[in-house]
């Protein structure tokens, strides 16, 4: 099949199709850089959140659970922890997130350990606003059930 | 050896090399820790094991294609690099700083290193693959900016060939891409979505350029076939990557807050993402069969051709496996995710370096029809060693994969996270049986520089 192709051809290919590729993905990216506030609802990513969010990348905590799928996968997803944990309902969870952060590291042989952080307890409820406000990012459905 | 100034090359793959014995080595710990939760903690806990891991595996593969590039773009110009002292002082310079990073990440716990590399100031860290702290991103700028100048430099001196066009077209790509790294929006979402730009367009983009670019270079000199047909097919090649590819990067949208096109979109275009790779073994197998010489360097074809074989698999086939939406659904986030990347990093980026290792090492250590048949010899095993043990570990992480789903997201009977991986364990024991296969594959592969030449 190559034989009838030749190199100008397959070079203006290249050009031409990178090119065209390269234009749709950005005029799409625009179009996704406008929309995510609305799907994120970001109006209600409160300074706590971004406090939250901060405290989530100083701690690396990517770097064992996975969030809206993304990361590590030694320990549980957590964009949904807070349906999982806190039935939905804030004060449980934030409830749960505390009593959960200061019981680390679990003394549970050979499980999985997760480091003990020092979190003050209004860290904790940043971190705990910043799940929960993942937790209703429009994601297309994603995770398909509570475990996920 | 034709230029002088190709010897630049050789501390490059040296230590590239070296990165990927502490690459797999790393992997290795982590292998254990996934099954006995207590082991090196909490000396070193998984998040720390893990960024050392990845990280090892970002900077070797710069520095394979830095080596890479310093050794072809000579050949490809005919001309001397221009400043050889440049690319020597770069290589020390990246070497500390990313000596000095990984030794920061073992040493320091991780929220006070934030601290103490002015993460406050503009904060980049402790995100996947970006762990890096802000003097080191920093650094990896100049490096790189540094390494273009002097490559660009050189081609624009010098004959103008297909393969640096390409080459220098990646590289630049690698550059700009970078540049995402620093920006950090407070929306998760937002930040997501630009993470990707650095991380899709890097490996299933501008990387595939410079893998094109370096398999085009060594097939051409160990098979001796005639440029322009090489060059036609490096075009080909490239093109399919850029349509698929850059699209493709939909594939990481679907399931993150982005809108619903993307899953259309992500699916369709990375649906011909593999088409590239398949191209690639057609290349290098009709290559290889038209060849014009027999190059006493068998090796280094071998490689070539186990490059475009297991980039197929890995990159191609792996990733088709969960790229359709639908499917994506449910194999996000699991190990299937982690199956995929281990073999396309492998079989792509990892086996170009060694391709290009292969051929020009023995060059640079004065042996221009390659090592002995010996040494070879052992090349070989270490060679088959290394593929069926990335094979295997691919094979364990998809079953720890389907397994998740099924445990996890599909049916009625559902078990939380923690429970699964604890079925899951048997499973991660075969992972690190073949893990270990790699690293013993790895270390015969180096016991094969240090076989005795026949006088």
């Amino acid at each position: 099949m190559t034989e009838r192709i030749t190199k100008s051809m397959a070079k203006n290919i290249y050009y031409g199709g990178g090119t065209f590729a390269l234009m749709i993905f950005i005029a799409l990216t625009f179009d996704t850089v406008h929309q995510i506030p609305k799907r994120s609802n970001e109006q209600n990513m409160t300074a706590s959140v971004v406090a939250g969010k901060k405290l989530w990348e100083k701690n690396d905590c990517v770097g064992c659970h996975t969030i809206v799928g993304e990361g590590a996968y030694y320990a549980p997803e957590l964009m949904n922890v807070y349906q999982r944990r806190g039935s939905g309902d804030e004060q449980t969870f934030k409830a749960y997130m505390q009593g959960w952060m200061a019981a680390q590291p679990l003394d549970m042989p050979n499980r999985r350990k997760m480091p003990q952080f020092n979190l003050s307890e209004d860290e904790v409820n940043n971190l705990a606003d910043f799940l929960i406000w993942t937790s209703k990012v429009n994601a297309n459905e994603w995770p398909p059930t509570i475990e996920g | 050896m034709k230029y002088s100034s190709q010897m630049v090359a050789k501390p490059y793959f040296i230590f590239a090399l070296l990165l990927l014995a502490g690459e797999i080595l790393f992997g290795i710990l982590m292998g254990v820790q996934y099954i006995w939760g207590d082991f090196l903690f909490p000396l070193i806990p998984f998040n720390v094991l893990r960024m050392v891991h990845t990280n090892l595996l970002i900077v070797l593969l710069l520095f394979g294609f830095m080596g890479a590039t310093y050794y072809l773009v000579p050949e490809e110009t005919e001309s001397e690099l221009w400043s050889p002292k440049l690319a020597i002082i770069t290589f020390w310079i990246f070497a500390a700083a990313g000596v000095a990073t990984i030794l920061g990440y073992l040493f320091v716990p991780y929220a006070e290193l934030t601290e103490l590399t002015f993460n406050n100031l503009l904060p980049t860290m402790g995100r996947e693959f970006l762990e890096q702290p802000l003097p080191t991103k920093v650094g990896i700028v100049i490096v790189v900016l540094s390494y273009l100048l002097n490559v660009t430099m050189t081609v624009l001196k010098g004959r103008k060939t297909v393969i640096t066009t390409v080459l220098l077209t990646g590289l630049l790509g690698l550059a700009v891409f970078f540049l995402f790294a620093f920006y950090v929006p407070d929306n998760l979402i937002a930040d997501k979505f630009f993470w990707w730009f650095t991380v899709h367009l890097w490996v299933e983009a501008t990387w595939e350029l410079i893998l094109g670019a370096i398999l085009a270079f060594v097939l051409i000199k160990t098979t001796g076939v005639d440029r322009e047909h090489i060059d036609k097919w490096l075009y080909l090649i490239i093109a399919m990557t850029m349509v698929s590819g850059i699209l493709g990067t939909g594939h990481h949208f679907f399931y993150m807050g982005a809108p619903e096109y993307w899953l259309w979109i992500g699916s369709i275009s990375s649906a011909v993402e593999p088409v590239p790779f398949l191209l690639m073994i057609l290349f290098a197998f009709s290559m290889a069969r038209d060849r014009k010489i027999q190059h006493d360097n068998e090796m280094a074809l071998t490689w070539a051709k186990g490059t475009a074989v297991m980039a197929f698999i890995g990159a191609g086939v792996w990733g088709f496996f969960h790229t359709l939406a639908p499917v994506n659904m449910y194999t996000h986030g699991t190990q299937l995710t982690a199956a995929h990347g281990h073999l396309s990093f492998y079989g792509a980026y990892i086996m170009i370096v060694f391709t290009v290792i292969s051929y020009a090492m023995p060059i640079l250590r004065g042996r221009p029809h390659g090592n002995s048949k010996k040494a070879q010899k052992v090349e070989l095993t270490s060679f088959w060693m290394m593929n069926i043990g990335m094979m295997g570990l691919t094979l364990a992480l998809s079953a720890a994969g389907l397994v998740q789903i099924f445990d996890q997201r599909v049916g009625t009977d559902l078990i939380g996270f923690m429970e699964s991986q604890e079925s899951i364990e048997g499973i991660y024991m075969v992972r690190l049986g073949f893990g270990l296969l790699v690293f013993t594959g790895l270390l015969t592969y180096f016991s094969s520089f240090f076989v005795k030449e026949e006088a």
